[in-house]
């Protein structure tokens, strides 16, 4: 019993982190329709510009932990325009279905490119605000940072709900995501809209990054393999919809510690990519996802 | 034109060319990962590499001839080895190569230079294997090299120092999915079997895993006392702070690989008395060695070699070819490696001092005695006590 509650508390902590990713995938497809591949990416920005600030690598540190976490989220969020600016608004304009996946792709690799040149091509240590002895639950063993990673992304997903339900800012952005066309005749600046929730996206990242980096190693490495499961999750559990990627995470990230201890580590990341499969030849919008229909 | 005017413009022509040929450098191939998660291997074996070249060029070069290095990125991606180690051999054509930090990079290129029959020097790849690739009687003659402690060695080693010395009778082994981690369980196995032990877990992870939570509960869920490791330095540190995660404290030892800046740096106070094979540590105990690791600190400006076994293995393989080269006269392969088989004298190296370190048939030149075991303290590797 131990045992399960050990490998289910990891497998919560791992897959609020996946949550979170997805998240941002979700934020700018419901907008425009469109994926910024660099999620993973926006993720690693955020943790080694978080390093830089907090570490000695750079002559600092030149703040605390928790100080840091806004400019980060600010860092994030410019990042993310720039991506839009670049990559995914022209694309848009001349409505091309696929140019905004080449190029939010390539602007990801230039992205990795350019932290391997400042942070260099090893992993770094990042480190952790709180003490990283564990203490016990129900026997299991759970430490500090791992609730902080739960309840921060859980807050952060909050906080974007409430703001687009309850702000006048976060209507617009929900009339965006239902009828853009209809926005823009409203008066709603849809493109403004769409930078910013790209912006959003990826001060998502950055604040998930962040709050990662102190339980794993940070390198110009670490987003690639997270974006590609936070993927997988969005899809799982449906792109229009912020309840799948939390739920769509914590299956992933349970799946992937259950069958490493039950199974075998050798294939701990199959039983999740097998339900993408299924939920892919079943209900193609995801789990919690609204079937679109797309008329032609 | 008369005969004398004749025979001058031949010795002329003579001079000159044998004076092209003496200026003309022998070129030395070097490859290995530069970039990475095994980086800190590559760049310091490539540094060491490098500090030996200087040496041996300030002292007159080889023949008369000055070696010339041309050192090429394998990313540890056993194609890109493949392509490197076409690259060297025929556009290059390099006398001889030094290199290799990872087993499946060497096992996937090494049998172009076995083809080429010009003989490269495996200065820190460990699979037991890569030496007896092509032996008789396949293969007259074997073209593969070794300056490193292989993994038969190394896994009697550590299993000795877990079993024997440590006293624990259950162990369990973590070891990553590569050929390196996957050929060096297979090894730790072989050696647990001889003490009569079966080990209590056997787990693997794949590189850049995050979690190793399911890897280290089935280990103490098995009542390992100690954990065996085969694998590289920031998934090492993952497991050492895997297992601070599950408030679950045991002795690691594994593979020398422990010893990597990354790994030290990353689990920071959780690798603290981590134990593996060395063949060398960073202690200025002799004056070659004194002499090497101040050369080392002050060429590349660093205090720690990232990977101090790496940067002695690849320096003593340059020595251990260039004595070669010199022997046979000559820089043809067949005659190199036959005079590497035939070493007369003896090779100060930082390691050790080589005497005869080859025979044909066995292509191994660190042996069971001058290997010792390594322990992490204070950030540094020491002696273990």
């Amino acid at each position: 019993m131990e045992i399960l509650l050990q490998l289910v508390f990891s497998g919560i902590a791992l897959g609020m982190i996946y949550a979170v990713i997805a998240f941002g995938y979700q934020l700018t497809f419901a907008t425009s329709g469109t994926l910024n591949f660099g999620q993973g990416e926006a993720l690693m920005l955020g943790a080694l510009v978080g390093l830089s600030l907090v570490g000695n690598i750079h002559g600092g540190p030149y703040l605390n932990y928790w100080l840091m976490i806004p400019v980060v989220i600010v860092f994030g969020g410019l990042q993310g325009a720039v991506v839009e600016w670049i990559g995914v608004r022209p694309a848009l304009k001349i409505k091309s279905e696929f140019g905004w996946i080449m190029s939010t792709i390539a602007l990801a690799i230039i992205f990795k490119n350019v932290a391997e040149n400042i942070w260099g091509k090893d992993d770094l240590t990042f480190p952790s605000p709180l003490s990283s002895t564990p203490f016990q639950v129900f026997g299991a063993n759970v430490q500090l940072m791992q609730v902080v990673v739960v309840v921060g992304a859980l807050a952060m997903m909050l906080a974007v709900e409430i703001f687009n339900r309850k702000s006048i800012y976060g209507k617009a952005v929900v009339a965006t995501s239902n009828d853009r066309d209809a926005a823009g005749l409203m008066g709603i600046n849809t493109s403004m809209v769409i930078t910013f929730s790209y912006a959003l996206s990826s001060a998502t990242a950055a604040f998930a990054g962040v709050l990662v980096a102190p339980l794993t190693l940070t390198g110009a490495t670490m987003g690639a393999a997270l974006g590609l499961k936070a993927f997988a999750v969005a899809i799982i559990g449906g792109l229009t919809s912020g309840m799948g990627a939390v739920v769509g995470g914590l299956i992933l990230g349970i799946a992937e510690t259950l069958t490493g201890f039950y199974i075998s580590t050798g294939y701990k990341e199959v039983p999740g990519l097998l339900l993408l499969l299924l939920v892919l030849a079943i209900k193609p919008a995801g789990l919690f996802g609204k079937t679109a229909i797309k008329k032609v | 034109m008369n005969i004398v005017s004749k025979a001058c413009a031949a010795a002329a022509l003579v001079s000159w060319s044998l004076a092209a040929g003496a200026a003309e450098p022998i070129k030395i191939g070097v490859t290995g990962p530069f970039t990475g998660g095994s980086a800190p291997m590559g760049v310091s074996m490539r540094d060491g590499v490098k500090l030996a070249v200087a040496d041996i060029n300030a002292k007159g070069g080889v023949l008369g001839r000055q070696l010339q290095l041309v050192e090429r990125d394998d990313e540890a991606k056993n194609e890109r080895g493949v392509q490197v180690a076409q690259e060297l051999i025929n556009k290059e054509k390099v006398v001889g190569t030094v290199g290799f930090i990872n087993t499946g990079v060497a096992l996937a290129s090494q049998r172009f230079y076995q083809d080429a029959k010009i003989p490269v020097m495996n200065n820190v790849a460990t699979g037991s294997i890569i030496t007896k690739q092509f032996v008789a009687p396949e293969q007259k003659d074997n073209y593969v090299f070794r300056t490193s402690a292989n993994d038969t060695i190394q896994s009697a080693m550590i299993v000795d120092e877990a079993v024997v010395r440590q006293k624990h009778t259950k162990v369990a082994i973590l070891a990553d999915s590569t050929n390196y981690g996957q050929l060096g369980r297979e090894d730790l196995e072989r050696a647990l079997a001889a003490k009569g032990i079966k080990p209590v877990a056997v787990e693997k992870y794949n590189l850049k895993d995050v979690d190793m939570t399911a890897q280290l509960l089935k280990a103490k869920q098995g009542g390992a006392q100690v954990v065996l490791t085969y694998g590289i330095g920031p998934e090492l540190a993952q497991i050492a702070n895997g297992m601070e995660k599950l408030n679950w404290k045991v002795p690691l030892i594994g593979s020398w690989t422990l010893s990597m800046g990354n790994f030290i740096d990353n689990a920071g106070k959780n690798g603290e008395g981590a134990r593996m094979p060395q063949t060398f540590i960073q202690d200025p105990n002799t004056a070659k060695r004194k002499a090497f690791i101040e050369a080392y600190q002050k060429t590349y400006k660093v205090d720690r070699i990232p990977s101090p076994v790496s940067a002695a293995q690849g320096y003593d393989s340059v020595y251990l070819l260039a004595a070669a080269i010199k022997q046979a006269g000559s820089t043809d392969g067949v005659k190199v490696r036959e005079a590497l088989e035939n070493l007369n004298g003896t090779v100060e190296g930082v390691v050790t001092t080589y005497a005869k370190p080859y025979t044909h048939d066995d292509h191994e030149a660190i042996k069971p005695g001058m290997v010792m075991i390594g322990e992490v303290k204070n950030g540094r590797v020491v002696l273990a006590k």
